[in-house]
Order: structure tokens, then sequence, then C-alpha cells
């Protein structure tokens, strides 16, 4: 007997569960770009009113219904500097250490079990504990630092992490044939490991700086002030941040409607800020492996 | 205790295996090993399977350091100098005990950055320095023809074959004493296999040379003594001849034959 491979009735029912299978599937992925696409559509139709020069290059005025949001742009822009600083190396050090040299026991287990729950503390932890550590303890105040180091803490799970899994990318062929060789550990990841986890490294590291510069809570009580109408001159300076401000346009301003296109124009910037920093890290990205590759 | 040779090869011994037990965790792999390795000579080592003969190489660079619930008992000496002493420095065990790996494995660099590696690591050189042992040993490794119009092409371009003479070149060019073979032929094809085999010929001359395979037509090509490793334990070590015309022990002769394996 030979089989016939015709559609026939006798897989209808097969092929009927496939359809509606792909059709629930499919219908997941178009309401969630739908969502996406209207939320970025509302932000980008009201915000663009409110856009223009005067917007971005100058000080907010009139009790903050006119003028612009210039120092909370820097601020944000300062605040994200000092956070890069702190928790880039700190972070990438930290995976190479528990990636390369940690002996793979109960208390690197543990280790690696808390950085994964630290990136789950909610934001608002993060910020009380900015407060007792580097505004009191180390005695920073509310301040562009306190608020960098702070955000920096909340990115470190994240910076770790993924700058692991770059690391756990590196075939260990590359680590046996570098030490069959004659090098030293520390030779082998300068040399053999680093360079092709270093885009991995970094674009895990931009996508949590990405994250952090849209954040509120940290920096709350460590350092953004509610209003300033000139730009932090030391690092010790309070800083205006744009999702502080947008908080403040959106929800704690006490003539809402004279705030609201302003609070739309800030969400914006923010979006537009985020959007540039993660489109860097995938040219970064795009560029170094061309480097290193070839 | 005194090691109970099976076998003394003639010639000099370049490595004495003496009472070797190597476990995994509580996992024994090789079970009191003692064998001499004679310089300037090719000795395989063959077993079935999961019988330690990888291990066993990766004793004699101490590449088994990686792995961290790898216990060693027992003495492995180079030159009559035991490579488990504390005071052994690993990268001047390893300069002199180079290795190829079972997968081709060159960095994803240029062809001459791969060769030069094991040089560029060690002590600094002049370009020109590094250009002639480049060449020199991309010629011992029977690959300079093919590559020499593109050293600085990524190696990963190279064909298979191509790639594991370029780790063989690699590894010549630290100018080691000794060269260990981890089943360097199991994942290319018999015409690239034929030219690495010539290529261990070669070698000899200059080098004492260890090749772990599954292949024993290979071990019966290439080597001067081979060893039979089963389950952890050295069952025949002799001449390579007298192993595969007229093995001492009933296993080696149902291995050799292919009743098992």
């Amino acid at each position: 007997m030979t089989g016939s491979i015709k559609k026939s009735r006798k897989n209808l029912k097969s092929q009927l569960a496939q359809f509606t299978g792909f059709l629930f599937l499919r219908l997941a992925v178009y309401s969630v770009l739908f969502i996406l696409l209207y939320f970025f559509y509302d932000i980008g139709h009201q915000g663009y009113r409110a856009i223009s020069w005067e917007f971005i290059s100058q000080v907010p005025k009139r009790g903050m219904t006119e003028g612009g949001i210039f120092p909370a742009i820097v601020g944000t822009f300062l605040v994200t500097l000092i956070t890069a600083l702190f928790a880039v190396p700190l972070g990438m050090a930290a995976a190479i250490y528990l990636n390369e040299y940690a002996r793979a026991g109960r208390l690197t287990r543990l280790i690696r079990l808390s950085i994964r729950n630290l990136a789950g503390v909610p934001s608002i932890v993060y910020g009380l504990f900015g407060v007792i550590l580097f505004v009191n303890m180390l005695k920073f105040g509310t301040s562009v630092l306190s608020a960098g180091l702070t955000l920096g803490l909340l990115t470190l799970p994240w910076t770790i992490t993924a700058s692991e899994e770059a690391l756990k990318s590196v075939p260990d062929s590359y680590r046996e044939g570098a030490l069959a060789l004659g090098a030293t550990r520390w030779q082998m990841i300068r040399t053999n490991v680093l360079p092709y986890s270093i885009p991995g490294m970094l674009t895990g590291a931009v996508l949590g700086l990405a994250r952090a510069a849209g954040e509120t809570a940290p920096i709350m009580f460590t350092g953004a002030a509610f209003y300033l109408p000139f730009l932090p001159r030391s690092l010790k300076d309070q800083f205006m941040a744009l999702p502080y401000h947008l908080y403040i346009m959106a929800t704690q301003h006490h003539a809402i409607d004279k705030a609201r296109p302003l609070a739309y124009g800030t969400a914006l910037v923010l979006i537009v800020f985020v959007v540039l920093f993660n489109l860097g890290a995938i040219l970064l990205r795009a560029r170094l492996r061309k480097k290193w590759r070839h | 205790m005194e090691s109970s040779y099976i076998a003394i090869p003639e010639g000099q011994p370049k490595i004495q295996v003496e009472n070797l037990s190597l476990s995994y965790g509580p996992k024994l792999v090789l079970k009191n090993i003692s064998l001499v390795i004679p310089e300037h000579r090719v000795t395989a080592i063959i077993g079935p399977s999961g019988c330690g003969k990888s291990s066993l190489v990766r004793v004699l660079n101490r590449m088994n350091d990686l792995i961290p619930e790898a216990r060693v008992e027992g003495r492995v000496l180079i030159d009559g100098e035991n490579i488990y002493d504390r005071d052994v420095d690993l990268v001047a065990l390893r300069k002199k005990v180079g290795m190829v790996f079972q997968k081709p494995n060159p960095f994803p660099k240029s062809i001459f950055d791969n060769i030069a590696y094991g040089l560029k690591i060690g002590n600094h050189r002049s370009r020109s320095e590094l250009e002639q042992i480049v060449e020199r040993s991309l010629r011992q490794a029977a690959l300079w023809d093919e590559v020499k119009d593109r050293l600085h092409q990524n190696a990963l371009k190279l064909s298979g074959g191509q790639q594991q003479r370029l780790c063989i070149a690699r590894a010549l060019a630290v100018e080691p004493e000794i060269i260990l073979f981890d089943e360097p032929c199991s994942a290319i094809d018999p015409i690239a296999t034929a030219k690495v085999e010539e290529l261990i010929h070669q070698l000899k001359k200059d080098y004492t040379v260890v090749i772990v395979t599954h292949n024993m037509q290979q071990a019966a090509r290439v080597s001067d003594y081979t060893a039979f490793l089963w389950l952890g334990e050295l069952l025949e070590y002799d001449r390579t001849e007298k192993i595969f015309t007229n093995p001492a022990n009933k296993m080696t002769e149902n291995y050799i034959t292919g009743r098992f394996g």
C-alpha cells in the first residue's frame, strides 16, 4: 500500500491545531507591538509639539511652566557618566574574577546567586541604601556623585551577569590553547579571552546604563533636585535629571495643564536619550567585532 | 614503593611516569601507571573510549590542573625532574611540553599571529626574528607553501586539516622538546590525516612525540612504541611491532583485532 502525500481529512485535525496555535502566537506578537507603537506614537506626537531649540537649551522658567530642560539633560548625562565610570570597570573585573579565577565551589555559587538576586531588588531600596552609604556615611551629601554611585550599584548585577555571559561565550579551546603554549593565566585572559568577550561585555554594560539613566527612585533621595536654574559645578552639587523632572511634571506640579506638554517633551527627550545610547552600543559592538575578528 | 615497569624501552628515557594515579573527584581514572617514554621516538597510547588515554597525556603537561577536582598521585619525571613538585614553573613546563588538541583550535587571529602567539607572550623578539620563526615553523608543519601568500588572513578561514597543521606549527614555534598529540586526526579527513602522520614521522628526529589515538592503523603506522590502556590500567607496553604482531596480553589482542572497542 502506498501512502498519499496529499492533504486529507485524516490529518485535518492536526492542521487545524497548528493553524489555531500559530494564530494565537501571532496575535500575541501583534498586540505587544501595537501597545509599544501606540506608546511611542503618543509620546512622540504630544512631545514633538513641546520640543524646540529653547526647550533643549534653556533652564525651566515661571515655576517650570515655561522654558526648557537643559539642566536636566546635562544632569542625566553627568550622572550616567559617573555610573558608567564606576559600574563598568568594577562589573567587568568582578565577572573576570568569578569566571576565570574563582574555583567553582559553594562560595562562588553563593556569590553568583546573590548577584542574580540583587538584580531583582526594587530600585527604591537602592535609593535608601545610597542615602545611608554615600550621602551620610561617606559624607558625599546629596550630589551627582552619590546619585551616580547609587545607580552604579543598581547596574552592577546586570553588568556582572552580562560580562560573565560574554566570557562564557569564549570557547575553552582558546584558553587551553593559550595555556598549552606557556601563557600565564593572566596572559591567556588578556590576549585570548578579553578581546573576544569585550564587545559582549560592553553591550551588556550599555544596556544596563540605559536602564539606570531612566531610573527615578535611586536618585530622588541621593542627589536629584526638584528645581535648579543652574548646572552642577562639582561632583558634590545637586543636579536635575530627566526622569525625576518628568515625575515632578507629571504628578507633583501645581498647574497640571501648563506642565503637561512640557512633561511629554521631557519624556520624548528621555526616550531619545536612551535609544541613542542603545544605538551607540550596537555600533560600538559592530566596530569592535570587526576590529578583533579579522 | 618500587615502580613496576612492564617494559623499559631502549634509548634515553625522556619521560618517566611512576606509580601514577589520577582521579576526578571520587572517580579513579588512571590506576597506578608506570611507563618510560624514550627520547626521539613516537609513543602511541591506544585503548577504547573512556580508558583514560587523553587524561594520561594531559598529566604530562599538567593540563589537568584546569579541572578543579582532579587529583594526581605518583610522580612524572621529565629529564629526571618531577613535574608535580611544588616549585615547578607551569609556564616553563608547557613551553617544554607542547600539545596539539583533538579539535583544531586556531585562535581567531591571523595565521601569523597564531604562530607567533607563544613567542609574543614569552620574551620580546624583533619583528624579523618573529618572521623567521613563523616561516620555519610553517615549513616544519608542511603548511608554508599553502599559506605563504596570506599570512595575515584569519586562521579560521583555513580548512580543518590546514588548521590542525597550523596548530602543530604553533606548538613547534616555541621550540618544545616533547609534543603531545591528543587524537590529532579525529576531526580531519583522510588526506589531511596522511599529511599529519607524515609530519609526526618527521618530527621524531628532533622531538619526543606522544600520540593518543583510537585508530589502531594509525598507531601501527606512526609509532615506535605502543601502550595499551584499558579502564585506566596500563595492560601492555612494548615495541609497536611486537604489540601488533604478537601481543602478550589477551585483552590487547582482542582489542587490536577488533573484537571490542
